[in-house]
């Protein structure tokens, strides 16, 4: 068996003396482990760091095989991680979230592509919150659990859509929502490509999507909870508020 | 193939393929020259080995690998000077004091935050670090660890624990001596670019 493919390092852990088992999420195979002999030398350690995007080349005899990865490095994002806290924190969150949420070898090219836009944002701080948010977004719609904020899940109104039903995960505009508000989540207008993109209404939706992750998807995994990442990314960026 | 060993130096072969580099044929030359230099290597090393063996510690105070409970790096006063670097490793800190150019005292995490292998701060020594830091009266805390995105991760969290109270840097990042640009990693360029500085 042998294929060639792109891939973003989501994580790497020595095996034996020399070797690394690392873990990709690939454009055309999906999340895809794999041994690199000699990837635990110091001539590797700064090409096998999480982020990085590879070129890869798969062998293993039976496809059921972990195999071993040939790899070249096409883009190194260390630099612009090392750069500053916010990228650094976001990109831990992106590959924790990936590590964590994405089943093995199953193809998700259309969230692959959106997470190496994102992860070449890194950096651009201004832009890379709403990005972030954008993408967690994708993730969840790309797994089962997207939302849906095309019109109110009650009446079908377009307007003053400012709720999510934590249920449905459907909007719920102001005048349908009632005595539930309090029971109803956040939609912040920059979730919908509407209005300010400040770092309140970020955090806010982030608040949302990160209810969908821990109480639909997590469970859906198996009940464990999401990686620290995310959340040392969510202070990083209320203390940047 | 006859077995042409007694079964105690397969046993020390075995053992000794064990070690980092060495692998059953490199462990095989070994024993083999350590058994022939029996009273000049073999006999030390065998009573070293088990001195060691009895008496090799970590540091209560910093993890640092000694034969007491508190090293000589903690025990000696003139180090005490303020300047506290924090390290991932045993290993580092020896590279350090090899520089020889840090007067002041250590303190060994033993590894890095790992969101994905579930290394949490009470799992390395960041909570004895952060009782550290007031009571040994240290002004600076020195960030020496790795420049690889768990390091920096790492150095991150303990930055934002110490914040306000103490001085915080980390070491430099960039070309190192005898570098080419040429072969250096992309990474390694653009950090040393944004660190350049006049001359």
């Amino acid at each position: 068996m042998e294929w060639r493919d792109q891939g973003i390092l989501l994580r790497m852990r020595r095996h034996g003396e020399g070797s690394a088992i690392v873990d990709m999420f690939t454009a055309e195979h999906g999340r895809h482990a794999g041994v690199i002999r000699g990837g635990a030398s110091r001539k590797m350690a700064p090409i096998l760091q999480p982020g990085a995007q590879l070129d890869l080349l798969w062998r293993a005899r039976l496809e059921d095989h972990l195999g071993s990865y040939q790899a070249e490095l096409m883009r190194s994002r260390a630099g612009a991680a090392l750069s500053g806290r916010l990228a650094l924190a976001g990109l831990n969150a992106v590959t924790g979230l990936l590590a964590f949420c994405l089943p093995d070898r199953e193809p998700h090219p259309d969230l692959y592509l959106r997470s190496e836009r994102l992860l070449d944002l890194l950096g651009q701080d201004e832009i890379w919150p709403l990005a972030y948010l954008q993408w967690e977004m994708a993730l969840l719609e790309e797994l089962g659990f997207g939302l849906d904020l095309s019109c109110c899940a009650v009446s079908g109104a377009l307007d003053e859509l400012i709720y999510i039903s934590p249920k449905s995960g459907r909007a719920v505009s102001r005048a349908s929502a009632g005595e539930w508000a309090d029971r109803l989540l956040p939609l912040p207008a920059v979730m919908r490509g509407e209005g300010e993109a400040g770092t309140g209404e970020i955090l806010q939706g982030l608040s949302t999507t990160g209810f969908f992750l821990e109480h639909r998807l997590a469970p859906s995994l198996g009940n464990t909870p999401l990686p620290e990442a995310r959340g040392r990314f969510l202070d990083v960026l209320t203390r940047q508020k | 193939m006859r077995d042409t060993s007694t079964s105690e130096i397969e046993n020390l072969i075995a053992l000794m393929a064990k070690l980092p580099g060495l692998g059953p044929r490199s462990a095989r030359r070994a024993v083999l020259h350590l058994i022939r230099k029996r009273a000049l290597l073999l006999t030390p090393l065998a009573d070293s080995i088990t001195e060691v063996a009895a008496t090799a510690r970590e540091c209560l105070n910093c993890g640092n690998i000694g034969t007491n409970d508190i090293c000589p790096i903690c025990e000696d006063n003139e180090r005490a000077n303020g300047e506290l670097c924090v390290v991932e490793d045993v290993s580092d800190l020896w590279a350090m004091e090899r520089a020889g150019v840090f007067k002041g005292r250590y303190h060994v995490l033993g590894g890095t935050l790992s969101a994905l292998d579930a290394v949490g701060p009470d799992d390395l020594r960041i909570p004895r670090l952060l009782d550290r830091v007031p009571a040994e009266a240290v002004t600076e805390v020195i960030l020496a660890l790795n420049a690889t995105i768990d390091g920096q991760t790492t150095a991150h969290y303990i930055a934002d624990q110490l914040s306000g109270q103490v001085r915080l840097t980390s070491l430099a990042q960039g070309v190192p001596i005898g570098g080419e640009l040429d072969y250096l990693d992309e990474g390694t360029i653009s950090a040393a670019l944004r660190a350049r500085k006049e001359i």
